[in-house]
C-alpha cells in the first residue's frame, strides 16, 4: 500500500507536523510498508469478539469531584517555560 | 543475637570480598550498610567515579546529579545512624529520563524537552525518595521510550558494555547498561511494549515488568496508557523483589493503579529461603514462540533453562498461543494511536520547544512539534493520526482491539494449563549500532517475544540464560522470559530466583 503525496500532507496537517518535503516523501514510504504489514490482521475471523481498551481489571473508578489544592511553588514551576499574563499562560489568538 | 551472628559473618565476608562498592547487589550493600560497615555516601561515590569512568564510552546517563545524590547519601546515612531499617535506604540509583524527577532536568530524550525541568516527582520516584534510596541521575531512552535500541535517543545511542559497537537495546537501554556497567545498585525502567526486558536481555542483567496496574503511573512521561508499567532493572532477581516491594501499590493519581497486594511477604519468601524444590510447577513452553526459524543457539539456551526446572522436580509442557503472530501489527497500532494522543500535549505552549517565528497558533504547534520531535516520534504519531482518523478508525484500532481480546484469551487458556510461561526475551543478542535503525519495520519485529505479556497486562521478567553467537562478533548475553498470570509476581519472582 503507497499512501499519496496528499495523504501524508493531510496526516501531517492532522498530527500538527511541519514536514520537509523529504521527510514527506521518507514516511509516505516507510508508512506504506508497516500499514502493509499490519493489514495481515485482515485474515483474523473478530465478529462477536468484543475489543479491549484496557487491562486493569477494573471498572469505574469514581472518586470526589472536588478540586484539591496543589504545591503552589509546583504549579509555578509547570508553567515556568510558558509566557504569561496576569498569573495565565499566555497563547496565540485562536480566531484570525 | 543469632541472627546478628550470622550477619557479623557474612559482613565480614564482603568485606573481605574483593569487590568495589558500586559492583555490590542491593542485597549485599545492605547487610554492609546495616552493619555500619560502609555508608551510603561512600557507595554513592564509587557508583559516580563509576559512571564517570566509563559513561563518556557508553552514553547510559543523560544527567548526572551529583550534588543532590551526595546530599541524599548524607541524609541516607543519618537515617542509618538513628536505627532506621529500610530496603533501600541508602541504596544508590539511576532513574530512566522519562519520569518527572523535582527540579531535575526531565528530557525523555526528545529535543522537544531539551531543557525541562520537572515541577513535581513522578510517584515511583517520590515512594523510593521516602524509602532513603539515592538518585545518581537519569538515563537515556529511545525517544519518549519509541525504540528496542536506545538509538532513537536525541542524544546518542547508549552502547553495550560487552561490544561497544552493539545497541545497549531499548527503550530502557541507558538504565540496563547502567546497571551492567555497575555504575549504580538498580535502574528504573519503563516497559511499553518490552522496554525493560528486552535491554535487560541484550545486557545481562535481570528485566522485571510486573502486572499493569501494580506500579503507579502518576509521572511516567505517557506513552501507551493501557501498556504502559514501571519496573526495575538490577542484578539479582532478590534486587528486582526488593524494588518492587517499595515501588509497587495503589496510587490516587493513578485510576489504573491496582488495589492488589503483593500477597507473600517477597522479603521472607524469596530473599531468605530460595526453593529447593519445584514439584507440582507446570511450565508452558509456547510452540508459538519456538518456531523452526527460531536461531537454534537460543533454542539451545532456553531449553537448557526447561531443563534445569524439569530436574528441581518442574513439569514442562508445550502449550499453544494461537495468536502469538499478531502481537506485533496489533502492538503497531495500538502503541502508535495512544502516543499520538498522548503527545498532543506537546504543543509548544505551556512546557518544551516552543517556535518563536510563529505567526499563528496553528503554526506554533507545528513548527514547534516538527523541530522538537524525532524522526520515530514523528512517524508514531503520524501513524496513530491515521489509525484513528475518520474512515480508517474501525479498520485499524477497532480491528487491533479485537485481535487484542484473543491474544489475552490465549493466554488465559495457556494459564489454565500451566502456573508460568517460559520463552526467549529476544531473537538474538544484540545487533550492531546503525544495522536496524533505517528500517523501522525491521525495529518493531524486535518486540516480537515481548508484546503478547503487554498487549495482555502480565507480569513478566528477563533473567540472563547464556550468551549467545552473534554475526561479526563474539557472544552476546541473552535472556529467558518467564511470564505469569496477572500479579502472580511472587510465583514469577520465585522460580527466577531458582534460576540464577
Amino acid at each position: 500500500m503507497q499512501l499519496t503525496k496528499e495523504e501524508i500532507t493531510h496526516i501531517a496537517e492532522l498530527s500538527r507536523l511541519d514536514l520537509s518535503p523529504a521527510e514527506i516523501e521518507k514516511y509516505r514510504s516507510q508508512l506504506g510498508s508497516i500499514l502493509d504489514y499490519v493489514a495481515m490482521l485482515d485474515e483474523v475471523q473478530t465478529n462477536g469478539v468484543p475489543p479491549t481498551a484496557q487491562v486493569s481489571g477494573l471498572m469505574d473508578v469514581f472518586r470526589e469531584d472536588v478540586v484539591k489544592p496543589w504545591n503552589q511553588e509546583e504549579v509555578e514551576a509547570a508553567l515556568s517555560q510558558s509566557e504569561r499574563e496576569n498569573g495565565n499562560v499566555k497563547v496565540k489568538r485562536v480566531l484570525q | 543475637m543469632k541472627e546478628k551472628m550470622v550477619m557479623l559473618k557474612l559482613s565480614a565476608f564482603y568485606s573481605n570480598y574483593p569487590m568495589n562498592l558500586n559492583e555490590l547487589t542491593i542485597k549485599k550493600a545492605r547487610i554492609l550498610l546495616d552493619s555500619g560497615e560502609t555508608s551510603s555516601l561512600a557507595l554513592t561515590e564509587a557508583c559516580l567515579a563509576q559512571i564517570k569512568a566509563l559513561d563518556g564510552e557508553i552514553n547510559a546517563c543523560l544527567t548526572v546529579c551529583s550534588a543532590e545524590a551526595r546530599e541524599a547519601a548524607k541524609e541516607a546515612d543519618k537515617r542509618l545512624q538513628e536505627g532506621e531499617k529500610g530496603a533501600l535506604l541508602g541504596i544508590p540509583y539511576l532513574c530512566k529520563d522519562n519520569f518527572m524527577t523535582k527540579g531535575i532536568r526531565t528530557t525523555a530524550a526528545s529535543k522537544i524537552l531539551e531543557n525541562y525541568i520537572a515541577p513535581y516527582d513522578a510517584t515511583v520516584v517520590q515512594k523510593l525518595k521516602a524509602a532513603g534510596a539515592v538518585m545518581l541521575g537519569k538515563t537515556n531512552l529511545d525517544e519518549f521510550a519509541h525504540g528496542a535500541s536506545t538509538e532513537n535517543s536525541a542524544f546518542g545511542p547508549t552502547k553495550n558494555l560487552h561490544d561497544l559497537t552493539r545497541v545497549a537495546g531499548g527503550s530502557s537501554g541507558g538504565s540496563a547498561a547502567a546497571v551492567a556497567a555497575d555504575m549504580c545498585l538498580f535502574a528504573i525502567g519503563s516497559d511499553t511494549g518490552g522496554s525493560v526486558r528486552q535491554p535487560a536481555s541484550f545486557c545481562g542483567v535481570v528485566g522485571l515488568k510486573p502486572s499493569y496496574g501494580r506500579v503507579s503511573r502518576f509521572g511516567l512521561l505517557s506513552m501507551t496508557s493501557s501498556t504502559d508499567v514501571v519496573g526495575p532493572i538490577t542484578k539479582t532477581v532478590a534486587d528486582a523483589a526488593l524494588v518492587l516491594e517499595v515501588i509497587a501499590g495503589q496510587d490516587e493519581l493513578d485510576a489504573t493503579s491496582a488495589p492488589e497486594k503483593i500477597i507473600t511477604a517477597l522479603q521472607k519468601n524469596i530473599i531468605n529461603a530460595k526453593a529447593q524444590s519445584l514439584a507440582g510447577l507446570r511450565i508452558g513452553l509456547p510452540r508459538e514462540y519456538f518456531l523452526p526459524e527460531l536461531n537454534p543457539e537460543v533454542r539451545e539456551r532456553i531449553m537448557a533453562v526447561a531443563a534445569k526446572l524439569k530436574a528441581a522436580g518442574a513439569e514442562i509442557k508445550e502449550v499453544s498461543l494461537p495468536y502469538t503472530k499478531y502481537g506485533i501489527p496489533v502492538y503497531y497500532i495500538i502503541t502508535p494511536s495512544e502516543i499520538s494522543s498522548n503527545l498532543a500535549r506537546f504543543d509548544g505552549i505551556a512546557w518544551g520547544l516552543k517556535d518563536k517565528t510563529a505567526k499563528n497558533l496553528q503554526e506554533l504547534y507545528k513548527k514547534s512539534r516538527g523541530a522538537g520531535f524525532g524522526p520515530e516520534a514523528k512517524r508514531r504519531i503520524m501513524l496513530g493520526t491515521y489509525a484513528l482518523s475518520a474512515g480508517y478508525y474501525e479498520a485499524y484500532y477497532k480491528k487491533a482491539q479485537t485481535v487484542r481480546t484473543l491474544i489475552i484469551n490465549d493466554f488465559n487458556q495457556a494459564f489454565k494449563q500451566v502456573d508460568l510461561l517460559l520463552t526467549p526475551t529476544a531473537p538474538h543478542g544484540a545487533f550492531k549500532i546503525g544495522d536496524k535503525s533505517n528500517d523501522p519495520l525491521a525495529m518493531y519485529l524486535e518486540d516480537i517475544f515481548v508484546t503478547g505479556a503487554s498487549l495482555s497486562g502480565l507480569p513478566a521478567i528477563s533473567v540472563p540464560a547464556g550468551n549467545v553467537k552473534v554475526k561479526d562478533g563474539s557472544d552476546m548475553p541473552l535472556g529467558a522470559q518467564l511470564i505469569a498470570p496477572r500479579f502472580q509476581e511472587t510465583t514469577l519472582l520465585k522460580v527466577a530466583e531458582f534460576l540464577v
